[in-house]
């Protein structure tokens, strides 16, 4: 009992090791590492997968997966800033309307909420694995990013909206912030609501999910919906730091979301892991970037350490879990 | 024609298993027994549900290895890695549950894993069902050897698995409970088949509960009880009673005795519950069935392998919306149950059958476990309140007598019975008027069971209706006040306690007894 006890705990914390023993490191091997504006750096870069992973991490919980959340980046970050920079123009009522700052932030947003809940329709009602759904959307949105920029930048978006990427309050990056009180709150979500206990269930079990009562549909209509919400403030705090919407923002950055989930010990058949364990894992992965930058180390091999991370991570997670 | 065991020869020992010890986590299922399978004899394993005969076979079968004992087949130990692995070896097993791919053709079941190929090495269908039938014909059996198995009606559908077992040409067939969704036909069909085996030198196990079946076909028996070797003799030797006295150990009523309660209102009433078949258009899973129970009644449902008992629970609890009709009043208010939480809210409560894949999230602790159905009482605003949680859990684990180290327990590391409790601490807490309950005491140990027997009675003398499917007929003859039976969807007799006998529910329960 006791030996099983420290193994469970040793498995808890194992992420946290790796990344302490991950700062411990570089913190040796880099004169760089270890400073202010580094850290702050590090940061900040890893609030963009955070707010992904947060999403990814409901929708793996509940035994789904989210491979659309780099296109609906783009496509509402395009949105967001097409409307705040030439307004949206409805040639039928010749009419041209302008948009706030804050009007196009909350139009970015429910676009993402908007493409979520397609990704949740298509799994619930239409009864399609959500591996095959939001490969659809993948590439539903990524079309719509190019059909909307007509395949350009859109770029001078103005200080007020650059600030929600550039800014800072009391020495901490704006998007730091974002992403650490969605953080907070998606803690409390999984861990204290009624919505948490029913997503663990229907990623544990659908069946008994359903047969105590659980309204399973909804639910994952609720979590693909928050998935897509979440993924759209990414795609916000991109095109508001680099003052720029692309057409291929967010390219590939599924992979480092699932990864991120992964490497923080969320059961990809759902039901098991935590938000915590999620943020863990964005910062190994970022870390691990900024650490192979500092150190000189060519992109080419940081994406080949990355992918054994990621093979390490979940071998001596299984490995922990078989030994009970 | 009955030699004594006393005369087979040692030569004639096809198989034998010595000192086999089996524990699962909470559970020692097996305890240094053994049995011994002779050339051309029927052994006939005997013993209540969670006697360890299963996890026997299982180990005869390959499915999983034995904590401690050895197997000997034709003199020289063995140790079987895989069911393949005993196959080879020559020993085929008969299946209690299905294991036949359903989307695959009657003949490329019964060839799967081992596929005769041609010239090229393509798969040769032209053998696959040229064999196959031969096979059925054999059998008795009449259908197209390239009929998706899904399409046959369970009585067949075992048949096919007997097929496939009989193909191997084994030395060793272990047959677990056979019969238990065959015609009356198929099993005449299946006794000479297994007097056909015999005289081919084939040894076989054969595992069942119908004491009346031995007469055809026994040699020799064995019984076991909790997982231990009570006895093993030749069949001729032994009475029945004997038989029942050796696989009980005790008296079931004194085991269970029953609180005598007068039932109250009517608090549940189905009328014409039908349910069409996924499948078979205008086929019924469940047909036209009405029945009523009353405020501390316990109503046992019996039925064999597909008569429909669980279906029939399902679809009274809402989770066959669209292809069910039929009309359901509680407390004598007609209700409309289109989901489980409609008939949550109605007061209903179904502790599934099938308690790892539908009762239960394994991986989640006791307390998230207990509390799924009734979140609504431990949360305000969507907010849960871990501490009215762990008071409300504690309760119903003190209750329940459920052991666990901590409330936060996985429930995949507790015993079954344990497990079957959690589950039923779950639909308690949702605090019911009607708990359905679908073979609440399968596969646990005696003692659970006998807790949750006490804890069924004592539910029912506190008010609560109860609806308990069971397949264990000493089970249900001790625990209903009354008992339905049900025969392919439909209901064919109703006994008021002490009115039934094992015979008379058995007989109403055989499919085909209607035409």
């Amino acid at each position: 009992m006791n030996r099983k006890t420290l193994i469970e705990q040793l498995a808890r914390f194992q992420s946290f090791l790796a990344l302490a023993l991950m700062v411990i490191a570089l913190s040796l091997a880099s004169n760089n590492f270890l400073t202010v504006d580094n850290t702050m750096n590090v940061l900040r870069q890893i609030s963009i997968n955070l707010c992904l992973s947060l999403g990814m991490t409901l929708v793996i919980l509940s035994g789904g997966i989210d491979l659309s959340v780099g296109s609906v980046l783009a496509l509402a970050g395009a949105v967001a800033a097409g409307l705040l920079k030439n307004g949206l123009a409805l040639p039928r009522f010749n009419l041209l309307v302008q948009f706030t700052v804050p009007g196009a932030i909350v139009t970015g947003i429910a676009v993402g909420l908007a493409l979520g809940s397609f990704n949740g329709l298509a799994v619930t009602r239409f009864k399609l694995p959500p591996f095959v759904a939001t490969l659809g959307m993948l590439s539903i949105a990524r079309g719509l990013t190019m059909l909307w920029t007509g395949g350009f930048p859109v770029t001078g978006l103005g200080d007020d909206f650059g600030r929600l990427g550039t800014g800072h309050a009391l020495g901490i990056p704006m998007p730091v912030w974002i992403s650490a009180a969605l953080v907070a709150l998606f803690i409390v979500v999984t861990r204290r609501t009624r919505f948490g206990r029913h997503l663990y269930a229907v990623g544990g079990n659908e069946r008994a999910a359903t047969l105590s009562g659980l309204a399973v549909p909804r639910i994952k209509l609720m979590v693909y919906t928050l998935g897509g919400g979440l993924a759209a403030v990414a795609g916000l705090l991109v095109t508001a730091r680099l003052d720029s919407a692309t057409p291929n923002a967010g390219l590939g950055y599924e992979l480092d979301s699932i990864a991120a989930v992964v490497i923080g010990g969320t059961s990809l058949s759902g039901g098991r892991g935590s938000i915590l364990g999620t943020v863990l894992g964005c910062l190994i992965i970022g870390i691990l970037n900024n650490g192979l930058f500092l150190l000189d180390v060519s992109p080419f091999w940081q994406q080949v350490v990355k992918g054994f991370v990621i093979l390490a991570a979940v071998a001596v997670d299984k490995a922990s879990k078989a030994e009970r | 024609m009955n030699p004594p065991v006393s005369n087979a020869t040692e030569t004639d020992v096809l198989l034998e298993a010595r000192g086999i010890t089996k524990a699962f986590p909470g559970v020692r299922a097996l305890e240094d027994v053994q049995i011994t399978v002779r050339r051309g004899r029927v052994n006939a394993l005997l013993g209540e549900n969670g006697a360890g005969k299963s996890t026997m076979m299982n180990i005869l079968a390959g499915v999983f290895p034995p904590d401690a004992g050895e197997i000997f087949l034709a003199g020289r130990p063995v140790r079987f890695a895989s069911p393949s692995a005993a196959q080879q070896a020559g020993i085929s097993i008969i299946f209690q549950e299905l294991n036949l791919v359903p989307h695959l053709s009657i003949a490329e079941n019964i060839f799967l894993g081992r596929e005769p190929r041609n010239a090229v090495g393509l798969l040769d269908y032209a053998r696959m069902n040229r064999d196959t039938r031969a096979l059925l014909t054999e059998l008795e059996l009449d259908a197209d050897p390239r009929t998706p198995v899904a399409r046959l009606r369970v009585g067949a559908q075992q048949v096919v698995e007997i097929a496939r077992a009989v193909s191997f040409r084994s030395r060793v067939v272990i047959m677990d409970e056979p019969t238990s969704a065959i015609t009356e036909h198929e099993v005449a069909v299946l006794f000479r088949l297994i007097r056909q085996l015999k005289a081919r030198g084939t040894g076989i196990v054969y595992i069942t509960h119908k004491l009346d079946e031995l007469e055809e076909i026994a040699d020799d028996i064995t019984v076991f009880r909790d997982g231990r070797l009570i006895a093993t003799r030749p069949f001729a030797d032994t009475t029945r009673d004997e038989m029942v006295r050796l696989m009980v150990g005790r008296d079931l009523t004194d085991l269970f005795p029953k609180t005598s309660t007068t039932a109250g209102n009517e608090m549940l009433r189905v009328r014409n519950i039908s349910l069409r078949h996924p499948e078979r258009a205008g086929d019924f899973v469940v047909h036209d069935v009405s029945f009523s129970v009353r405020r501390g009644e316990v109503l046992g449902l019996f039925g064999l392998m597909g008569a429909g008992r669980t279906e029939l629970l399902q679809t009274i609890f809402g989770l066959h919306p669209r292809a069910a009709t039929g009309e359901i009043w509680i407390e004598g208010q007609p209700v409309c149950i289109r989901s489980p939480r409609a008939a949550i809210d109605a007061g209903l409560a179904l502790a599934p059958e099938d308690r790892k894949g539908d009762g239960l999230v394994l991986m989640h602790s006791v307390v998230e476990n207990t509390t799924l159905a009734c979140l609504e009482k431990i949360s305000r605003c969507g907010l849960l309140r871990p501490a009215l949680e762990c008071d409300l859990v504690s309760r119903y684990v003190e209750r329940l007598h459920v052991r666990t180290p901590t409330l936060h327990q996985a429930v995949r590391h507790l015993s079954g019975g344990n497990q079957q409790k959690v589950v039923l601490a779950k639909w308690l807490a949702t605090e019911p008027k009607i708990l359905l309950l679908d073979e609440p005491m399968r596969g646990i140990d005696i003692n659970a069971k006998k807790e949750i027997y006490a804890l069924v009675d004592e539910l029912a003398h506190n008010g609560l209706a109860v609806v308990m499917v069971s397949s264990e007929l000493p089970e249900i003859l001790a625990i209903a006040d009354r008992i339905l039976v049900l025969a392919e969807g439909r209901v064919t007799a109703e006994f008021a306690r002490g009115a039934a006998t094992e015979e008379t529910i058995l007989q109403a329960a055989l499919p085909g007894g209607r035409n």
